[in-house]
């Protein structure tokens, strides 16, 4: 028994868009889109277990259709899981983008504390940590981190954080 | 065949079902604190039972009575249980760790209500992967392990942890959807994802094909790892997370990355195409990692620098792609999960009683609080590779593994394993003298360590200090475990006579995969 295994070529070019766009939009700062981005992605790699499965056939049961005419069952069970796991992490990823508007007002991927810190001592060439047998002054991560303050935040943004209380 | 294989799937369903009963009582927080509790002490007894019959042959479940390329497989071999064992271990410590955590400071940072069902969950899902038989289920395993970690590491839902939490997570989604996409093609190119019988039929498809499926494998597995260039998102999201979440984050979320790696590299595509590359990631992976260590000025940070620096000598131990390379990188494992893990535990020891973990504004620890010393002195000169401790040992097997091997690669990468060595022990004896010695600051908070904290911190460290004593048999169970690999008795294990395991399946199921090798 041999099976047709050329690909569908509309379903590789959908998935070569899907897979582009998805990429395209997971490289933004934006949550909202790197999920929307990760949901395009994640489609694009279902669709390939399609292609996985050979030409299309008949429902996979006996007696309803003849062996050599049923699409393969295998890959459509798996797909199934891989959707339904996508819809969990998107609806955990979407309550973090709501939590991160509830706090900044924004749900903007914010850099590494440290990128930031190290790019600021960067400029003004001072050593990387101040040591407190010489010196008075003490940098360190965790006030850093409470003053780093993001570009996209404009200064009128004092107000309480909505989540806060 | 024997008949405790209704035990290889008890490290999954225990904690599962711990995980169900904890959810549905999430009123009583002491309820789920005993039920969490009693779930993984039996998880514990299990695996260590596992590790006991597994020396005496793989024991192979075939689930739901579907014989085995067809139906599911959950596969406990050497290498498999020696994980299992020695990651209930570490879960249960953390576990009696957060719970004294618990009881100290109420529930603010781990909230019981869902704290108790995730952990399990995770426990779960890094058994799963570990016992994984096909490679969709490994994804599976994976997947339920991550869905568990997004929620411990944005527990509580600060500023800072949904910062680090977001990154964490995209990336971690980016190397699942990779991974599922290997699977996808490996589906398309060889009509299975059971491992056993992928590793008959990848020899038979195109080497360019196969080369392309190990490259995508190692990169999503590479992500989860930790190597390096795949490692920055590490050392930014560990640390905000609480403390036993940190400990065992770092002690096995990256080690089941390696284990996935050592699986597909012994199993899958023994022919060791990928190994050059995997030497230069091992040992950019501990050099820059070592580095970044040596530049922090935060004990959290410093040790997740460390974590990624030492996740190169694992991968240095497998790319070497010999018996002696393999078993040492497994013996490496088994150390690192250990040290890692109560290293994190006991810095979150200093953080409470120093009130920071920043190194500038901690010092004289060793006078204030000279048990804390001692906790923290013994695991980190471990971690360093000071005889006689298992730390040692391990870096010793790798070395001698690597010269043996003596290509020029190697050598290289012996070298390099020395140099973290040394800067690993410079970072550590950095973080020592200004937390331990030193004046202490004037502001120094009195805080008394609950008993439990301490004592599961110190069980740890006495696990760590065990290794050495049990070094001999443990490094032979290792040796065999490696054997085991390179002889690939897996294959026969899964997949016995006739390439069908125990239980029930129709001829038409089995013909049924046999056309798409025809690609």
């Amino acid at each position: 028994m041999t099976v047709d295994m050329t690909p569908n070529l509309t379903l590789v070019v959908v998935i070569g868009v899907l897979v582009a766009a998805g990429v395209y939009l997971m490289l933004e700062r934006s949550l909202s889109r790197v999920l929307i981005g990760i949901i395009l992605v994640g489609n694009g790699i279902n669709l390939t277990f399609l292609v996985a499965s050979g030409a299309a056939g008949g429902a996979p049961i006996v007696g309803m259709t003849d062996t050599d005419e049923m699409s393969d069952p295998l890959p459509q069970a798996m797909v199934l899981t891989a959707i339904v796991i996508t819809l969990g992490m998107t609806a955990f990823l979407l309550a973090l983008a709501y939590r991160s508007w509830q706090l900044h007002r924004h749900d903007e991927v914010q850099d590494d504390v440290e990128d930031r810190r190290i790019a600021r001592i960067a400029a003004y060439d001072q050593a990387i940590y101040a040591d407190m047998d010489t010196e008075d002054t003490v940098s360190d991560l965790d006030r850093d981190a409470a003053e780093a303050r993001d570009e996209t935040q404009s200064s009128d943004d004092d107000a309480e954080p909505v989540g806060a209380r | 065949m024997n008949d405790y294989t209704w035990l290889v799937p008890l490290p999954v369903v225990l904690p599962l079902t711990g995980a169900g009963l904890a959810l549905a009582l999430w009123r009583h927080g002491r309820a789920q604190r005993v039920i969490t509790l009693v779930a993984l002490t039996l998880t514990l007894v299990a695996s260590c039972l596992l590790l006991v019959l597994a020396d005496s042959g793989p024991l192979v479940v075939d689930v739901g009575g579907w014989s085995s390329p067809v139906g599911i497989s959950l596969v406990a071999d050497r290498l498999s249980s020696l994980m299992l064992a020695i990651s209930s271990a570490v879960t249960l410590a953390v576990l009696v760790y957060s719970l004294a955590q618990g009881f100290a400071d109420g529930d603010e940072e781990t909230p019981v209500a869902i704290y108790h069902p995730s952990y399990l969950v995770l426990a779960a899902g890094v058994a799963i992967a570990f016992l994984a038989g096909d490679l969709f289920n490994l994804y599976v395993g994976f997947e339920v392990l991550l869905a568990a970690s997004y929620v411990l590491i944005t527990l509580t839902g600060t500023a800072e942890r949904v910062r680090s939490g977001t990154i964490y997570i995209v990336v971690a989604l980016l190397s699942s959807v990779i991974f599922l996409l290997a699977i996808g093609l490996t589906y398309s190119a060889t009509g299975t994802v059971n491992m056993a019988q992928l590793a008959q039929r990848l020899p038979d498809i195109d080497p360019g094909v196969s080369l392309v499926l190990q490259l995508l494998l190692l990169l999503a597995f590479g992500i989860k790892a930790a190597i390096f260039p795949l490692s920055a998102w590490l050392p930014d999201s560990y640390p905000t997370a609480p403390a036993p979440v940190t400990a065992v984050f770092a002690g096995l979320l990256t080690k089941v990355g390696v284990y996935a790696i050592i699986r597909i590299q012994t199993l899958l595509f023994p022919e060791g195409r990928a190994d050059d590359l995997l030497m230069w990631a091992a040992l950019a992976t501990m050099v820059v990692g070592i580095l970044g260590a040596v530049a922090q000025n935060d004990i959290k940070r410093l040790l997740s620098f460390t974590l990624v620096s030492h996740i190169g000598f694992m991968i240095f131990g497998i790319a070497l792609s010999s018996e002696a390379g393999v078993a040492a990188a497994i013996f490496y494992v088994v150390h690192h999960i250990t040290v890692q893990t109560t290293l994190f535990l006991v810095a979150g020891l200093i953080e409470r009683r120093g009130g920071t973990t920043s190194l500038d504004q901690l010092g004289g620890l060793a006078k204030i609080a000279p048990v804390l010393a001692i906790l923290f002195f013994v695991p980190a000169m471990n971690l360093a590779g000071i005889p006689p401790f298992s730390g040692f040992l391990g870096k010793t097997g790798l070395l001698q593994a690597g010269v043996t091997s003596g290509t020029p690669l190697a050598y290289a990468l012996v070298a390099g394993g020395v140099v973290t060595s040394l800067l690993t022990l410079y970072a550590l004896v950095k973080a020592w003298n200004k937390a331990f010695w030193q004046t202490a600051p004037a502001d120094v908070p009195v805080v008394r360590l609950p008993r439990a904290m301490v004592g599961s911190a110190g069980a740890l460290v006495l696990l760590g200090i065990s290794l050495t004593v049990v070094a001999g048999p443990l490094y032979a169970y290792t040796e065999r475990a490696s054997h085991d690999l390179r002889a690939r008795i897996y294959i026969e294990a899964v997949l016995p006579e006739g390439g069908r395991g125990s239980g029930v399946s129709d001829d038409v199921a089995g013909e049924e995969t046999q056309g798409e090798e025809t690609q």
